[in-house]
Order: structure tokens, then C-alpha cells, then sequence
């Protein structure tokens, strides 16, 4: 782990800034604080941080806003940790270029984890033509995917579903931007037919299709792959 | 407040003065006041008669009888004059063109004499009322009981402030009545019964409509039923034969029915007799020149047809067929075009075929007889006709209005709620009055309210709002066509119910309203201020309701919530407290975090159950359904409930072939969520949780069954209630899962049922209605 890697936690509760900074920096990072969204747009620019832990309901402007113009520059991931959970918030966190959402209260490991996949995810410049994971294993250029070395046979949009899926490891795409990708702006409101391929994508690729390990659902919201 | 029966600059309130002073008056401030007496309304014609001039502003006579206190003003003739003549009323260039005309001498001495006249038949009757009172209790009547005849002329306003100048000097009531006959109105003979009515009005005195083919009859019915002893009605004007033969019979059988009622017959004056003319026949040609063109075609057309025929049928025959097409005519035309019709037949018929033809001239005496009788029978066939289905005509008005009322009642009564009742009525003034209107009601404070209801269809500025305001306050209607606020251009009326104003409604009135429409409107007005007077009243009920539940609420929250919000926020402060101060071992440590980790959860549950249960009772909860896999959904409660369960086994058991559904993920996830979490809080660990989750015929079945003790008879009822509680349940739990379960089932119009399983344990079944993929259209999306 980068010793220098900063991480920038903009929220306007001490109690919460406290909890992250003692959390965050027991596990190595460097910590950034901001109160306001304003100051979070300043510390944004200066700190250079490796990520952002953003909260949507900031004093001085919706979070929403803030991850806008945060998102205008700034390429790296940033995670929402906010008390709104009704689907609707955490989809347009999402649509607006949120690369996590978390809501409150939460469990340390569990943001832990997101954040560690957020970040290899960000830094993972190899470009490497195959992705592993586990048994399984997806060779991109030659449209092949192996499990436990035997070849499985999937249709080209099935591929394509899994490819997009395993590219965003660990990140909620929604359904909409899952549809948009493979299918194109014309299938945005389908969702029936993405549920029916992943039941399909699951048979073929989980070791048990009744408890995905791979492809996970986020209720109302998308599919995450991986833990 | 001077001259009380002036009018008011334009763009004022009122039209009127005296409004102003009314409005005043309703709010509790006395007035003194002047008026002239020539402004009299009930006066008016004798001072015309007198002095040669109309006086346009006039009183009505119930303000001035029902003044406290009236003190007249005197001054000899002389001693005005005078005052005139030194600028003292007028300025000089005015008093001079007054003394000219109004104020002569004799004027000025009538008028005196009037003035003394009405002021000494007050005193009257204050003295009568008085002895009257000393010796018997209670209201006195005369036992007199007027009632005034009116129609659509003119004549009628002298009828009216006759005879309420009689009813005052008689002491008696006086009630007015007008039959709707077969007549047809011209415009200008509806404006003018407009005018009658509504100087009834101004005069205090009750207008009655009868809708009667005979005029008499139905004048003596409505005096025998209302025991007048009086009936007052005016001369009847001789116009042509027809109406000389009908004034005879009109006044004589008024006379011969009427019995032992007095008959007053007033004659009518030149005034009234020549407006009468230009006011009656010009619009009965001008109006329908189409018809007369209509039927001259028709019956030439006939004729030739006829004539190309004649050789087969003989001239007599031809006779039948033109009466037969006066007699169709008369159906669809009035009776001006079917005298025409009558006319121009008779003359085609004996030019065209009587012989010698193209003579007027005919040889035999029986074809003269023929053509005479023709003539008549055409005639009256064809008025008979026409008369009857004016009749007709306006019973079918009545009918449909009778319909329409019928209708919005019935669909009133169906309708609950502001809204719908509001989208009800402006649907049915729409349909039957032709206009858009726009419904405010008051709010819970008795105030109007700011914003209009929906299905409005209007939208209504500022100053319409203190129109409305006004309207709402005085109980009157204003804005345009009314003497009050004149100047918008909407019509505003008051929703009145038996317990104070509801609302207004604006309309968008294209004219004025003519009588019967007024009284169909009032009619409606009143049902729709029932309807929303029932809905406040509900509402209120209902408000009520809530009041006490959330009382009752408060209580039981107060005494479960604080118990179960404490214990966790107790165990996490000690514990961390112990953790902070003192340095235990590593094992008792661990111990304390658990603790602290558990006490967490627990209060996070608390939290999210609270809040939940508060966006039921808000009613925030709207379900918004997408295709699931159900599968996600059992993975996704297994998943967050793994720890819960794992003292458990649970089968989940979804058949292979079960199609996606649409439903709203997140909520049938916290309904199962908080059914299992109750099968593990109730059943014996070790024991199976079954899911079972499968598709029926539309519906989306949920089973949740456990091995725990399951319920008593007497529980079942309660299961789902707020904060019941198991009477074995253990710790920690508040009462709130199941009926979040049951308001998550039923935000999704689904039904819940809880009930004990064969061989002992709970069972929770939901049936939700759903929609399922049709897995044809599948390729739809590309592969």
C-alpha cells in the first residue's frame, strides 16, 4: 500500500470525520477533511487524494452538486456515504458519477473493502487482457471465459454483459447504464430481459446460481460484480 | 353615508351605495344615511307620472322598511327653491336646468306630499304593530296574502310596485308568480322578464315560476294552495283576433275559477303600450328568416311535385298532401313560418290546380268552401302543432335538468374526497352550462383557501382571489354580471351549506343566466355545497379519529419506544464507559465490543422499523415496481439476515419455472425481511424457516412458516396491530415488524394472512397482485 495515499472525507459531522479518520488511518491512509462542500471542492484540489468520501447533505450545497463539479476534473473514485437511502438517491449518486454508495449507518469492514476495490480498480492501469477471478477466468480479446480451465459457451451479448460487469469489479452499475451500454439508449426501460440474462449468466458462470458470488444484485438499484 | 341611492363610480365594490352600506351594516356598524324620495324603488312610476321624468336610481323598498328609524326631512317648497336659487344644493348653471325641469314648484309639492305620505304610513303601521302586539301574543298577520301575476313585459314593474305599495299599506305578504307557457321568448321578452324578476326582488317580494299550458289554472292552483286572498294581475293586451278571443277567456275564467279570491285587474298605461310594439314583433321576423325560406321552398317544391302528379291524382288529392306538409312543418318550425306555409298553400293550391288554373278565380262554390276550410284546418293544425311541441320543448328542458341534477347527485354520492367531488362538478357545469369554472374551499380555519381545487380548469389571479375572498365572507355572489366587483371577468358564487360557507366558484359566464337557468344552477350549486358539507364534516370526523390514535400512539410509543430505545443506547454508553476507564483483560474486552456491536444493530433496527412505520402512516409510500427476479430477493434477506439464521435452517423453496415479476423490490425485500427476522425471534433454534414463493393465477404468493409456538386463538386478531407484542415474545422488539409487513403488503394492494400450521408454528401467507414478463417478447432485446 502507497504510504501517500490520501483520501478526502468531506462531511459536516465530526462525529463521522472522527470515526473515518481513526478507522482510515489505523488501515494506512492519509486523511484529508473538509466540513463544507466548498472547503471539499478546495481540498479536492490540493490534496490530490487517491479518493473521496463524499456526504450528500452538506450545509452550504446538495452533495449531488458538489460530486457534478467534483466530477468535471476529477477522475478518481469517489464513494457516497449518506443517511439517504431510498433508491432514487442512490441511483442518480450513481448516474452522476458516484463509483459507490454507502449508506449510514454502516459497517467499517464493509466501507474498508469498497474502498480497497475503488482504489486497485482506479490504479489498475495493466490493461491486462485477461481478468481473473477465482477459477474463473475472462480472456477479453478472444471473447473466451474459462472455468476451472473448461471452456463456457456464451452468447455475444451474454459476453458482453459479463465483460462490462467484471470490468467495474466491486462497483454498482444500475441498470440503466448496464442496459445503455449493451443494448444502446433504445433498451434504457427493459429491465425484464437484463433480469432474464443474468438468471441465464449466473447458471453458466456461479457455483451455486440461488447464491451468486459473482454477479450480485443491489436491490433496485443494479448488479455488482464480485465481493 | 349621503344620498343612499346613488350608484357608485365605475371600477368601485359596489354598483350601488347602498350595497356598501349593507356590507357595513353586516358588520356591525350602524348608518345614517339620506334618501330622496323619488329614489324609491315602489315610487318610482308615480314620480315619472308626475314629474315626466324616469328616475334611474332608485331603492329597493326593503331597505328603506327595514330602516330602524326614519326621520323625514321637511322644508316648505319655497324655502327649497330658495336654497336652489342661492347655489346652495346645485351649482347656479345646474339649479337653474333643475328648477326648469324636476324642481318646479308642483313637482316639489307632490313629492312633499308623497314624502309625508310614506313617512305618515310607517308611523301607521308602527301604531298598528303596536296595538296589535299589546293585545294579542306573538306574530300578528293581516291575514291578507297578495299574489302578483307577472310575464315578460314591461307592463309588469307597474304591476309589482302596485302592488307592493298595497301589500304595505294592507300590511299583508305578497309572493309573485309567472308561468312558463308555450310562448317562446323573443330575446328582448326574456331580458325583460329578467328586469321583472329581479325588480321583485329589489321590492322583497318572492318570485314563484309554474310551468303550466294554461296560464289560469295554474295562477288559481299555486293562489288555493298558498292561500292568498288576493290575486293582482294585469291587462292583458289585445295584439290581434286570436288574442282578443283568449283576453276575453283569460280574465273571464281567472274570474269564474278563482272563487272566493279577490281579482285585481290593472289597466296598463300608454308607457308600456308603445314600447310594447317595437319590443314584441320586430324579432319575432328578423330571427327566423331561414325557417320562412326554409318552408317557402319546401312547400313549392311540394306543389310541383304535385303538379307533375296531378293528372293521376285529380286537384283534390293535392290538397291532402299540403295540408300534410303543413302539419310535418309545423314540427319543426314556430308559428309565424306555418302561417306562411298555411298562407302560401292555400294560394298555390288554388292558383296551380282548382279550376280554371293560373286563376285566383274559382268556378265552383264547393271548391271555395274547400279552400276556405283548408286554409283553416292547415292553420290550425299546424299552430296546434307548434304549440304543443314548444310544450314539449320546455318539459324536455325541465326533464334533462331534473336528469342532469339526478346524475351529479348520484355521482356525488359516489365520489369521497376534496378532490374527486371538485373534479365531479366541474365536469357537470362543463357539460350542462357550457362554461369553465374553478371550485376554492375554506380551509380547517374557516378562511378560503389560496389555491383552486383540481380538475379546475381556470386559473384565477390575485384579484380574482378577493373576489372570491369577498363572495366568501358576504355570502353573495360578485364579479361580472353582478353588482358587486363588477369589473373581472369571472362570475363568482358562494358554496352555501347548512353550517356556513364551503367555498366559491368561479365561472366563466358567457352572458347572463336566464331564469330557469338560474334556478337549475342554484339547485346544482346547493347539491355540490351538500357533498363537500358532508365531506368536511367526514373529514373532520376522521381528523378527530387520528387525534385520538395519535394520542393513543404517543402513549404506547412512549412506553414501548423509550424501554427499547434505552436498553441499546444503556448497554453501548456502559459498555464503552467500562471500555474507556478501565484496563481489562483482551477475552473481556472482546466481550464489550460484541456487546456494543449488538446493542447497535439492535438500535439500528429500532431506527429503521420507526421510520418506516412513519412513511406508512404519512402514506409516503409509493411503491415503484420493476420486473424481479425473486430469487434476488430470498438471496438478498438470506444475506442480510445470515447471522440471525445461523442458529436456523431455511429452506426457500421457488419453482423452476416462476417468471419475473413486477414489483417494487425493496419493499416485498422488507416484508420478508421482517417475517423471517420474527420466525427467528419466535421459533426454537434449530428449527427449519421454510420461503416459499410462487406464482398463482395474477398473483405473487409468499410463505413464511416457522416451528414456533404459533398463536392463540384470541392473538390472530391482534398480530398485525401496532406495537402488539406476542404475549411469550422474547426481549427486544417493539410491535412494529408485522404491521410494517402488512402496510409494505398492502402500499402494493396486496392482503396478508397469518394463521397456525397443522403440526404447530406460524404461517404467514401474502398475495400480491402482479404482472408477470412475457418471456415471448424476449426477442425484442438483441442478442
Amino acid at each position: 500500500m502507497n504510504s501517500a495515499d490520501t483520501i478526502l472525507i468531506i462531511d459536516d459531522e465530526v462525529q463521522i470525520r472522527r470515526l473515518l479518520e481513526i478507522t482510515l488511518s489505523a488501515n494506512g491512509y492519509k486523511i484529508s477533511e473538509a466540513s463544507t462542500g466548498k472547503d471539499g471542492l478546495i481540498h479536492a484540489a490540493t490534496t490530490h487524494p487517491v479518493l473521496i468520501i463524499l456526504d450528500l447533505g452538506l450545509p452550504d450545497a446538495d452533495g449531488i452538486e458538489i460530486l457534478k463539479k467534483l466530477r468535471e476534473w476529477y477522475l478518481k473514485p469517489i464513494i457516497i456515504l449518506s443517511v439517504r437511502n431510498s433508491e432514487e438517491d442512490i441511483i442518480r449518486a450513481l448516474d452522476h458519477g458516484a463509483n459507490d454508495y454507502l449508506t449510514k449507518p454502516f459497517r467499517t469492514g464493509e466501507l474498508l473493502a469498497r474502498i480497497r476495490v475503488a482504489i486497485r480498480q482506479s490504479s489498475d492501469t495493466s490493461d491486462s487482457p485477461t481478468l481473473t477471478f477465482g477459477s474463473l477466468v475472462i480472456d477479453l480479446p478472444s471473447h473466451l471465459v474459462r472455468k476451472n480451465n473448461e471452456i463456457i459457451k456464451l452468447t455475444s451479448t451474454e459476453f458482453s454483459l459479463l465483460a462490462l460487469l467484471a470490468k467495474n469489479e466491486g462497483r454498482v452499475l444500475t441498470h440503466q447504464f448496464i442496459l445503455k451500454e449493451i443494448w444502446g439508449m433504445g433498451y434504457m426501460e427493459q429491465t425484464q430481459y437484463l433480469r432474464v440474462f443474468m438468471a441465464q449468466l449466473r447458471k453458466k458462470i456461479e457455483d451455486n446460481p440461488t447464491k451468486p458470488k459473482l454477479l450480485n444484485t443491489e436491490s433496485g438499484i443494479g448488479y455488482r460484480f464480485g465481493e | 353615508m349621503d344620498e343612499l341611492a346613488h350608484t357608485n363610480a365605475p371600477g368601485s365594490r359596489h354598483t350601488k351605495r347602498f350595497q356598501d352600506v349593507l356590507e357595513i351594516l353586516e358588520n356591525g356598524i350602524n348608518v345614517y344615511t339620506t334618501v330622496n324620495v323619488q329614489h324609491l324603488e315602489s315610487r318610482s312610476e308615480t314620480v315619472a307620472q308626475i314629474t315626466g321624468i324616469t328616475v334611474r336610481e332608485t331603492l329597493p323598498d326593503e331597505i328603506f322598511e327595514n330602516a330602524e328609524e326614519v326621520e323625514l326631512v321637511d322644508l316648505s317648497p319655497d324655502e327649497l327653491l330658495q336654497r336652489l336659487s342661492e347655489g346652495k344644493v346645485y351649482t347656479p348653471e345646474r339649479s337653474r336646468e333643475a328648477i326648469e325641469n324636476f324642481f318646479r314648484k308642483g313637482n316639489i309639492t307632490a313629492l312633499r306630499e308623497m314624502a309625508l305620505r310614506i313617512v305618515a304610513d310607517r308611523v301607521d303601521k308602527q301604531l298598528h304593530d303596536y296595538m296589535q302586539q299589546k293585545r294579542i301574543r306573538g306574530p300578528w298577520k293581516s291575514g291578507s296574502h297578495l299574489l302578483v301575476a307577472i310575464d315578460y313585459r314591461i307592463q309588469s314593474t307597474r304591476l309589482l310596485r302596485w302592488a307592493k305599495n298595497l301589500s304595505y299599506s294592507m300590511g299583508a305578504n305578497i309572493q309573485a308568480i309567472y308561468v312558463e307557457s308555450s310562448h317562446q321568448l323573443t330575446v328582448r321578452e326574456s331580458e325583460q322578464l329578467n328586469k321583472n324578476i329581479n325588480l321583485a326582488k329589489q321590492l322583497g317580494i318572492k318570485v314563484r315560476i309554474v310551468t303550466n299550458y294554461d296560464v289560469v289554472s295554474a295562477i288559481v292552483d299555486f293562489a288555493q294552495k298558498e292561500n292568498a286572498t288576493h290575486i293582482i294581475v294585469g291587462k292583458p293586451r289585445v295584439r290581434n283576433l286570436f288574442a282578443m278571443l283568449r283576453l276575453g277567456n283569460f280574465v273571464n275564467r281567472l274570474i269564474r275559477y278563482s272563487g272566493n279570491i279577490d281579482v285585481y285587474i290593472l289597466g296598463s298605461d300608454n308607457l308600456s303600450k308603445g314600447r310594447y310594439k317595437d319590443k314584441v314583433i320586430v324579432p319575432s321576423f328578423t330571427s327566423n328568416l331561414r325557417q320562412y325560406l326554409t318552408v317557402i321552398l319546401l312547400v313549392i317544391l311540394t306543389s310541383v311535385t304535385c303538379y307533375l302528379l296531378k293528372d293521376y291524382i285529380g286537384y283534390q288529392i293535392v290538397s291532402f298532401g299540403l295540408l300534410f306538409l303543413v302539419s310535418i312543418l309545423a314540427i319543426f318550425f314556430g308559428s309565424g313560418p306555418i302561417l306562411l306555409a298555411a298562407g302560401l298553400s292555400a294560394i298555390i293550391w288554388d292558383y296551380l290546380f282548382i279550376p280554371p288554373q293560373f286563376t285566383l278565380h274559382i268556378d265552383k262554390p264547393e271548391d271555395i268552401l274547400m279552400l276556405i276550410m283548408f286554409f283553416i284546418i292547415a292553420l290550425l293544425n299546424g299552430i296546434l302543432t307548434s304549440r304543443v311541441r314548444r310544450q314539449e320543448q320546455k318539459i324536455r328542458i325541465r326533464e334533462e335538468r331534473t336528469q342532469a341534477l339526478y346524475q351529479l347527485t348520484k355521482e356525488l354520492n359516489t365520489a369521497s374526497g376534496m378532490e374527486e367531488v371538485s373534479e365531479i362538478a366541474t365536469k357537470y357545469v362543463r357539460k350542462y352550462f357550457n362554461f369553465e369554472s374553478a371550485i376554492i374551499l375554506k380551509t380547517e380555519l374557516n378562511t378560503l383557501d389560496n389555491k383552486v381545487q383540481e380538475g379546475s380548469s381556470i386559473v384565477l389571479s390575485e384579484n380574482d382571489f378577493s373576489v372570491a375572498n369577498w363572495v366568501y365572507k358576504n355570502s353573495g355572489m360578485a364579479g361580472k354580471y353582478t353588482d358587486t366587483l363588477p369589473s373581472g371577468s369571472r362570475t363568482f358564487f358562494p358554496l352555501m351549506g347548512n353550517s356556513g360557507n364551503m367555498g366559491v366558484i368561479a365561472a366563466e359566464l358567457q352572458r347572463i343566466f336566464t331564469q330557469g337557468e338560474e334556478q337549475f344552477w342554484e339547485a346544482f350549486l346547493s347539491q355540490i355545497s351538500g357533498k363537500y358539507e358532508r365531506e368536511f364534516l367526514r373529514s373532520a370526523a376522521k381528523n378527530n379519529y387520528i387525534l385520538s390514535e395519535s394520542e393513543k400512539l404517543y402513549k404506547t410509543l412512549f412506553n414501548s419506544i423509550s424501554h427499547e430505545l434505552r436498553i441499546p443506547v444503556a448497554t453501548i454508553l456502559g459498555a464503552s464507559d467500562t471500555l474507556i476507564s478501565q484496563n481489562y483483560p483482551e477475552e473481556t474486552r472482546q466481550e464489550l465490543y460484541a456487546e456494543i456491536s449488538i446493542a447497535s444493530v439492535r438500535l439500528n433496527r429500532l431506527i429503521e422499523n420507526l421510520l418506516n412505520m412513519s412513511r406508512l402512516e404519512s402514506g409516503h409510500i409509493k411503491p415503484r415496481p420493476d420486473w424481479c427476479d425473486v430469487h434476488d430477493i430470498a438471496n438478498n434477506v438470506a444475506e442480510a439476515l445470515q447471522s440471525e439464521l445461523k442458529l436456523f435452517k431455511l429452506a426457500t423453496v421457488i419453482p423452476p419455472d416462476m417468471p419475473l415479476v413486477l414489483v417494487d423490490f425493496g419493499l416485498i425485500e422488507q416484508v420478508l425481511h421482517n417475517l423471517i427476522l420474527n420466525a427467528t425471534q419466535n421459533a426454537p433454534s434449530g428449527t427449519r424457516i421454510r420461503l416459499k414463493i410462487f406464482y398463482d393465477n395474477g398473483f405473487l404468493e409468499l410463505q413464511v412458516m416457522d416451528r414456533g409456538p404459533g398463536f392463540t386463538p384470541s392473538e390472530l386478531k391482534y398480530v398485525f396491530d401496532k406495537f402488539y407484542r406476542g404475549k411469550d415474545a422474547k426481549a427486544g422488539g417493539t410491535g412494529l415488524g408485522l404491521s410494517i409487513v402488512k402496510g409494505f403488503v398492502a402500499a402494493q394492494s396486496g392482503t396478508i394472512v397469518a394463521e397456525n400450521r397443522e403440526n404447530g408454528g406460524a404461517k404467514f401467507s401474502i398475495r400480491i397482485p402482479v404482472k408477470i414478463a412475457d418471456l415471448n417478447q424476449q426477442k425484442k432485446l438483441p442478442e
